[in-house]
């Protein structure tokens, strides 16, 4: 008899233990997904920027032809970024080099300024509504993957689901981090003040591993 | 539970109609249940298309105001949404916006062309995440059974009082001549039922109403939270509030003008006042003052803010534990200087949109750039420019 219980109450516990492991499993999974999901978010937009700039550096020269330095370090720090894309980087070497693609086309908004004829331009107009949204949404699916890195993160280092996280092979995922002070935020695509002589651009540091 | 609550209520009316009309509270029980089921059945599948079309809004695509749309689908890339949510316009001067739907998959938003004109980037930012808050946190489905069932209260205490009504004219209550308690004893038993449901008809719907407000009114800040944490710029929102504020006289008027409506018509008050930014709303100054006094752009910074302001809390601890507290980012270049010029493009992009869905070409006269608006009962092959006199060919 005092057999049976304790029977009964072992295959208690193991019933238990195993639904512990499958919903932190479960759990783990859905985020792992949910980092993957909101990568291949970032993924899109950043395409998208990739896309814009051939046309919006056309446009610009147009007007501004002799701002080639300017121009062209846009062309190089997208034809990078893209490179370093197709190539399969890893996260903190992409964040390195979208990084730099956002400080030169900050640089290049910053020169826009000065052609007032540009900025009444209305395919520019549209090309610039585009631009600032396309970065806005960069940030956010940003801001996104790192919320979802963030949680993902802690479920494989808290307790009882760390113990699950290493037997299942569940590895801590990277941040998409670009350091620079100004770099949470939208970049400044600023149409209305007057032209500042010192870009605001610094080149990003190094992302954190 | 408030939805219990109004459950309660609903079956309680059901229950006196059943035992007056018809000597039977089961009848009753079921006639409330079979109303209330088939306007749920309607809701979830109808609801958010006759709330659209009762407010008379347009479906718009990315081409037709790219701002707003933009705007939108970074708010959803930010909620992590995982289906585009359909964008409304409602030509209307009033500044309102709303969401429905009935679940994050078939969800929709609408905003008024006054607001969509009067709002930098922003501060639209934050109108459409409070908007898409309430998507993510399921509240558009809850605003829908919940008006649903404040819906059927209505219907049914109306017609329930109209009967009593008519058939006391009609002399001593005709139905309950066929009762079969109808004896000297029953007589003031049927008195107080009498009375008991009269009064249960009359405040029904009030009662419904107030337990109707409350719910949404907790809603509204959990959605001002969630759109905090989603543009991490609280102080978006806040200055479009304060905008909603200083112009929530005109917003009266037009409530007070569509109000009779109301009474009559449940589905067209549902349609007001699912997650309209004002009628069902907590106040906004306080709703300022907790997104102005918040340090960070987290779930956990709003309900230290909001403890602050109201005394008591308002975001789930699931909420609490799992999000991570937030750092702010700053205002966006476009809101800095140039206020003005903003606003005129603002106006004219909005404006432009409504007259384009009225089937107004604009073209762009060849010679000095002026736009001309052409109605669409124009069929000439050219128009003469009236600023230059330039003949454009249509």
């Amino acid at each position: 008899m005092p057999g049976v219980i304790a029977g009964i109450v072992i295959a208690v516990i193991v019933l238990i233990i195993i639904l512990i492991y499958v919903a932190n499993y479960n759990g783990l999974v859905g985020l792992r997904n949910q980092v993957k999901n909101a990568w291949s978010q970032i993924d899109v937009q950043l395409k998208r920027r990739y896309d814009l700039i051939p046309n919006l550096v056309e446009t610009v020269k147009g007007y501004a032809a002799h701002e080639r330095a300017t121009l062209e370090a846009v062309i190089n720090a997208r034809n990078m970024a893209q490179s370093v894309a197709s190539a399969g980087g890893g996260v903190g070497e992409r964040a390195r080099a979208e990084g730099e693609l956002t400080s030169a086309l900050s640089r290049l908004m910053v020169v826009v300024e000065q052609y007032p004829n540009l900025k009444a331009n209305q395919n520019f107009l549209s090309l610039q509504e585009e631009l600032t949204s396309t970065e806005n949404k960069i940030s956010f699916s940003r801001q996104y993957y790192n919320d979802s890195v963030l949680r993902y993160n802690n479920k494989t280092e808290m307790f009882p689901s760390n113990i699950i996280a290493s037997i299942s092979g569940f590895k801590r995922s990277e941040f998409f981090e670009v350091q620079t002070a100004g770099e949470r935020e939208a970049p400044k695509v600023s149409f209305v003040t007057p032209p500042s002589s010192t870009p605001p651009a610094t080149p990003p540091a190094p992302p954190k591993a | 539970m408030l939805i219990v609550l109004m459950g309660a209520l609903l079956l309680a009316i059901g229950y006196v109609i059943g035992l007056y009309f018809f000597d039977s509270a089961l009848a009753g029980l079921i006639i409330a249940l079979i109303v209330w089921g088939i306007m749920n059945l309607v809701a979830l599948f109808q609801g958010d298309s006759i709330i659209l079309s009762m407010s008379g809004a347009r479906k718009i695509g990315p081409q037709d105001h790219p701002r707003l749309y933009n705007v939108v689908e970074e708010m959803k890339i930010a909620s992590g949404l995982e289906k585009m949510p359909d964008v409304y316009i409602i030509d209307d001067p009033a500044l309102n916006a709303f969401a429905t739907g009935r679940d994050p998959n078939h969800a929709s938003l609408a905003i008024t062309s006054g607001l969509l004109a009067k709002l930098n980037r922003d501060e639209l930012q934050g109108v459409i995440g409070h908007e898409i808050g309430h998507v993510k946190n399921r509240d558009i489905r809850l605003m829908l059974f919940a008006s649903i069932l404040l819906g059927s209260i209505v219907i049914l205490a109306w017609y329930a009082s109209r009967i009593l009504f008519f058939s006391g004219m009609a002399g001593g209550g005709g139905r309950r001549s066929s009762s079969k308690s109808g004896g000297g004893g029953g007589g003031i038993a049927t008195l107080i039922i009498l009375v008991l449901g009269l009064a249960l008809m009359i405040l029904a719907p009030i009662i419904a109403q107030i337990i109707y407000f409350s719910i949404s009114r907790k809603r509204e800040y959990l959605a001002d939270a969630s759109s905090a944490v989603y543009t991490r710029y609280p102080e978006g929102l806040a200055s479009a509030l304060e905008k909603l504020q200083t112009n929530s006289t005109q917003v009266k008027n037009a409530n007070k003008a569509t109000a009779p409506m109301y009474i009559s018509n449940p589905f067209y008050k549902k349609g007001m006042a699912v997650n309209d930014l004002f009628a069902t709303h907590p106040p906004l100054t306080d709703r300022i003052r907790i997104l102005r006094s918040m340090a960070g752009a987290g779930y956990a910074e709003y309900e230290r803010s909001y403890q602050q302001v109201k005394h008591s809390k308002v975001v789930p601890d699931s909420a609490l534990t799992t999000e991570p507290s937030m750092p702010m980012r700053q205002a966006s270049a476009q809101a800095e200087a140039g206020e003005v010029q903003e606003q005129i493009d603002r106006t004219r992009q909005t404006s432009d949109l409504m007259w384009k869905m009225n089937n107004y070409r604009t073209i762009t006269c060849e010679n000095c750039g002026t736009r001309l608006r052409l109605p669409p009962s124009y069929d000439q092959p050219s128009v003469r420019c009236p600023h230059c006199g330039h003949v454009n060919e249509v």
